[in-house]
């Protein structure tokens, strides 16, 4: 079920990030994006590609997957409403994981020119950005330190 | 070359000039008596007595008289004016045949200069020497012999008649002759070396334009276009301030002259007047000879101006010649020579004491000779350190080069002395320059095959035997490039149908099947020169359908159908479900159309076309309002420029409420425009509903049904009809790949080419892909591609030896493997010799020369040379650092 770009619009808002947007520039987020389907297990992204790209699942699931010694495992899985792959995007770098959809997906897909447009003309929404990668560098932070005492703890015990 | 511009002129056009002289004196009869005949009407036929007179056996009275004497000299005026075309349409004629032969003179010697000349010529010189240089040379030519001939006999008969009037006032006449004969060739000698200088100067010019040109990347990369224009600045000034001695020099000459010329006459007045004066002279004499110093002046002029045009032509034949005549030309025979037979070359290769030096470049690191043997056919790698001269190797096995000293037999015979027709066929080398000939794929491949006319030319009647007339008179070609000139039998090829199928081949030898497939897809064909193409296109594109009616594919591709909307195309294209044929039916300008206006209006779409426009346009003007009018979304996005909101504005306040009557025909054009615009697919606006798809498919008909039986300005979509406005591959899909379906274009060119396969369609195909543009110099293929149709080039004409110059570097190595491994196998009894950047390779190779210091210093099995030490030994490990 393909929607229209008011009902796009609408879903953009429920986005943390673009939440503070006018309804205007909601529209013309939606309008200068790609609506992109995706069968189940499509993969949308490789870890390595070029990151020309973020994404906002519209309908669906995508699955982060991280490549460990126990083979393929699917790190987390993002839902409706999540933005994705604006890592890549500002810092102009590969990228970082492989992501694949987990039933059928309905994603919109945001040009790299006009991401980093809308971070330069709302300082709102690059506020929020901003909060977000903090939030989620503290998180992996905290992740390492656990690994690390878990690690300790391992070295101890053996 | 002849070296001088009067030799030229003698020996190749002696006989039009004595024909012009000839010319010349046949239609001085005639001009003094359209001078004479004036006189005689007046005084004999106007102011006369005694009549009836008789006239050859006529007694005429004198109306009769005057009015045969006015017809006369009608006829004489006419007469005179027909010499006169004639000599000038001939003079030119001889003149133009001339440039043309000197021009082809020197063509011939740039085909003739050895390889290192290019790089002291460059490009732009020789082009402004062929073309601008020779220009003001077949004026001057058609001029050489008559002019001076005509206004020196007329000067010298006016000079009898003074002397024959007074010889001392003859002698006052020509006086200050000597004194300009003395004076000019001195002041012309400046003017003549600083002409010498100014075309040295533009050849430079030439030269830096042509390079910044072709090194126009390099300007803008390191931002030097300032500096570019500063030293154009100040080539052209140089020039400017010769131009200007010239000027002085020219004129101060033309003030001597014209000085000289006014001089005279003062001793006339003085000289003359005083003699008058004292009776020695009748006052009637006096004035004659100054009408006859009057008309002397004329000529005089005319023989110093054609003095100064001499000089001219003289030194610029003269710089030309000094630059077509380099040190090393090659003897036509060369180029021109077609032996008997043309002997394969296998048996032994020897090479014996061959210099790869320059001439310039003395003792140093090439000073050893080349001395070698090889036998043929073989596969050879040639190894060695970089300035050792391996790469100077190639040229001169493939005798593109041809050193003076030393020799390079197979069987006996020496390569550096064979002529073209026999290197030029049996070798074939290729480095890692590419250049390719702006044209097709096609004319690129087949370019090595045109060594001469396959058929002699029907030369019995016609243009064309005009044509070989005037080429001969010019000592130009006579061969037609129009004729056949591919070597069916040097290709391998029994009949001319089979060469097509011969290049296909050789692309998939250099890795280019997909290539040239892909390009073929891309491809345009028209249907009515190829209905047996067309037909199987057809059966490709059921086969697909079918294809993509079992598979899951079939959702990716929304295929025409003349009787159901087309979410996936835009409101325009579904309203003209064809390509156009007519500009005015333009996908883009279809609101513009008066016809389309008509459609909408009978089938009653306009109001709803006008009504959705107004709603695009509102809500453009909501998004795009704060977007800054030069940013590229506009470009990329908006169905309204930006330039043209502030007019949407306006409209849109003028009818709002749906009162679209007050608009004028221009704004309801800018409204309808919008609509055609939208792809429901991709702008998920809810415009489109469906009693507005119902309408449009009415629209449709209505619009195809309009044209009648004639032939209509769209080629409509048709389920049964090959469309030549779209590819080759969008005639086998007929449809249009799904809106917003990640993978769709790789999974149905994937099936497409599954079809391909399986009707055996891939020559066709292939074949469409050969008559692809490759733009200058190859322009738009990409380096990999010019690389390897280069190598497919040199293996169409079936060379007995392929020297190959490390010319796969520029393909990746899975690439360059499959390439080397093709020829290998393409080789197979013929000779390769591959000069190889990186060492390791040789070990594919039977035979492995190493060359260095200008000489062969190793040879054998590469397994055998590589022994720890030794230089190959090094190479390899260096390579593996590397």
């Amino acid at each position: 079920m393909t929607l229209n770009l008011h009902e796009q619009a609408e879903l953009l808002r429920r986005v943390p990030m673009f939440a503070k947007l006018e309804p205007s520039k909601l529209k013309l987020l939606a309008f200068t994006s790609e609506s992109l389907t995706f069968e189940d297990g499509e993969v949308l992204f490789h870890r390595g590609d070029t990151a020309d790209c973020a994404y906002v699942i519209m309908e669906g699931a995508v699955d982060v997957l991280s490549d460990t010694d126990d083979g393929i495992v699917v790190a987390t899985t993002l839902h409706a409403n999540e933005l994705f792959g604006e890592l890549g995007v500002i810092a102009n770098e590969a990228r970082s994981a492989t992501l694949r959809a987990r039933g059928t997906l309905q994603a919109l897909r945001i040009s790299d020119e006009m991401f980093l447009k809308l971070l330069a003309d709302n300082s709102d929404v690059a506020l929020d950005v901003m909060r977000q990668l903090s939030l989620k560098l503290t998180r992996s932070h905290r992740q390492y330190e656990e690994a690390q005492r878990e690690l300790s703890r391992h070295q101890a015990g053996g | 070359m002849e070296p001088t511009v009067w030799k030229f002129i003698v020996r190749h056009s002696v006989r039009s000039q004595i024909l012009l002289l000839a010319l010349t004196l046949v239609s001085f009869p005639f001009l003094y008596l359209s001078l004479e005949l004036p006189k005689i009407i007046i005084n004999d036929a106007i102011d006369g007595t005694d009549f009836p007179r008789n006239v050859f056996g006529w007694e005429l009275e004198q109306i009769p008289f005057l009015m045969a004497l006015c017809v006369i000299f009608l006829l004489i005026v006419l007469l005179n004016g027909g010499f006169k075309f004639v000599n000038n349409v001939y003079r030119g004629t001889v003149g133009e045949r001339m440039l043309r032969r000197l021009r082809f003179q020197l063509y011939q010697h740039v085909l003739r200069f050895p390889l290192p000349r290019f790089r002291r010529m460059s490009q732009g010189e020789v082009v402004s020497m062929i073309t601008a240089e020779t220009e003001p040379l077949g004026g001057y030519i058609g001029d050489s012999v008559a002019l001076p001939a005509f206004q020196g006999g007329t000067l010298l008969t006016l000079l009898a008649f003074m002397f024959v009037q007074d010889p001392a006032l003859g002698v006052a006449a020509i006086a200050l002759y000597p004194v300009q004969i003395y004076l000019i060739p001195k002041l012309q000698k400046k003017v003549n070396l600083l002409k010498a200088e100014r075309t040295r100067k533009v050849r430079k010019l030439s030269e830096r334009i042509g390079e910044v040109v072709g090194g126009i990347k390099e300007v803008h990369t390191h931002d030097t276009s300032q500096y570019e224009l500063a030293e154009f600045s100040s080539r052209v000034g140089e020039i400017f301030h010769i131009r200007y001695r010239i000027y002085l020099g020219k004129f101060f000459i033309k003030f001597v002259n014209n000085f000289i010329a006014q001089v005279t006459p003062f001793f006339f007045y003085s000289i003359g007047g005083w003699l008058v004066i004292k009776g020695d002279l009748t006052f009637g004499a006096l004035v004659a000879v100054l009408a006859a110093y009057k008309d002397l002046s004329v000529p005089w002029k005319e023989l110093l101006n054609f003095y100064q045009i001499k000089e001219d032509a003289r030194i610029k034949y003269g710089l030309l010649y000094d630059s077509f005549q380099p040190p090393g030309l090659l003897a036509e025979a060369l180029i021109s020579s077609e032996p008997e037979q043309v002997p394969a070359l296998r048996g032994e290769l020897a090479a014996s004491g061959v210099d790869l030096r320059e001439e310039d470049e003395g003792e140093g690191a090439l000073a050893g000779t080349l001395n070698f043997r090889l036998n043929l056919p073989g596969r050879v790698a040639v190894l060695g350190p970089s300035g050792g001269g391996r790469d100077r190797l190639g040229p001169v096995l493939a005798a593109l080069r041809r050193p003076d000293r030393g020799s390079i037999t197979v069987a006996g015979l020496d390569l550096l002395q064979s002529a073209e027709a026999v290197t030029g066929r049996r070798i074939a080398y290729v480095s890692q320059e590419t250049h390719l000939i702006s044209g097709t794929l096609r004319d690129n491949l087949l370019y090595s095959l045109k060594h001469r006319p396959a058929l002699e030319p029907d030369t019995s009647a016609g243009s064309r035997a005009q044509e070989i007339r005037e080429a001969r008179l010019s000592g130009n070609s006579e061969l037609d490039p129009d004729a056949d000139w591919l070597d069916y039998a040097g290709a391998g090829v029994g009949r001319p149908e089979e060469i097509q199928i011969r290049a296909i081949e050789v692309l998939e030898v250099v890795d280019m099947q997909e290539d040239v497939l892909d390009l073929g897809l891309r491809g345009h064909v028209d249907p009515d020169a190829a209905p047996a193409f067309a037909a199987r296109i057809l059966e490709a594109r059921s086969a697909l359908h079918e294809r993509l009616g079992r598979s899951e594919a079939g959702s990716l591709v929304e295929l025409f159908d003349r009787d159901a909307y087309n979410a996936n195309l835009s409101v325009a294209e579904n309203l003209v479900f064809g390509t156009p044929r007519d500009p005015a039916f333009a996908i883009d300008s279809l609101a513009e159309n008066p016809y389309v206006q008509q459609v909408l209006e009978e089938t009653g779409l306009m109001g709803r076309f006008l009504s959705i426009g107004a709603t695009v346009a509102e809500l453009m003007l909501e998004i795009f309002a704060d977007v800054e009018p030069g940013s590229e979304m506009f470009e990329r996005f908006s169905f309204i420029r930006a330039e043209d909101l502030p007019r949407f504005r306006s409209l849109l306040t003028r009818c709002a409420g749906g009162d679209f009557d007050s608009l004028d025909a221009e704004d309801r054009v800018l409204l309808v425009s919008l609509p055609f615009k939208l792809t429901p697919a991709r702008h998920q606006l809810g415009l489109v509903d469906d009693s507005f798809r119902d309408s449009l498919l009415r629209a449709r008909r209505v619009f195809a049904e309009g044209f009648g039986d004639g032939s209509p300005p769209v080629d409509f979509f048709d389920r049964n009809a090959f469309n030549a406005g779209v590819s080759v591959q969008d005639n086998i899909l007929f449809g249009r790949l799904v809106y917003g379906r990640a993978r769709s274009a790789a999974a149905v060119g994937e099936l497409v080419r599954e079809v391909v396969e399986e009707l055996g369609l891939y020559y066709a195909i292939a074949g469409v892909g050969l008559d692809y543009q490759a733009g200058i110099g190859g322009a738009r293929l990409t380096p990999a591609q010019r690389q390897k149709v280069s190598i497919a080039r040199a293996l169409m004409k079936r060379p007995d030896v392929l020297v190959i110059d490390e010319a796969t570097a520029a393909l990746d190595r899975a690439s360059q493997r499959r390439v080397m491994e093709n020829l290998f196998a393409e080789f197979e009894g013929r000779t390769l010799i591959w000069s190889v950047h990186h060492a390791s390779l040789a070990e594919e190779f039977e035979h492995t020369l190493v060359v260095d210091g200008g000489r062969v210093v190793e040879q054998g099995r590469f397994a055998d040379l590589k022994r720890p030490g030794s230089l190959v030994h090094q190479l390899v490990e260096s390579d593996g650092a590397g």
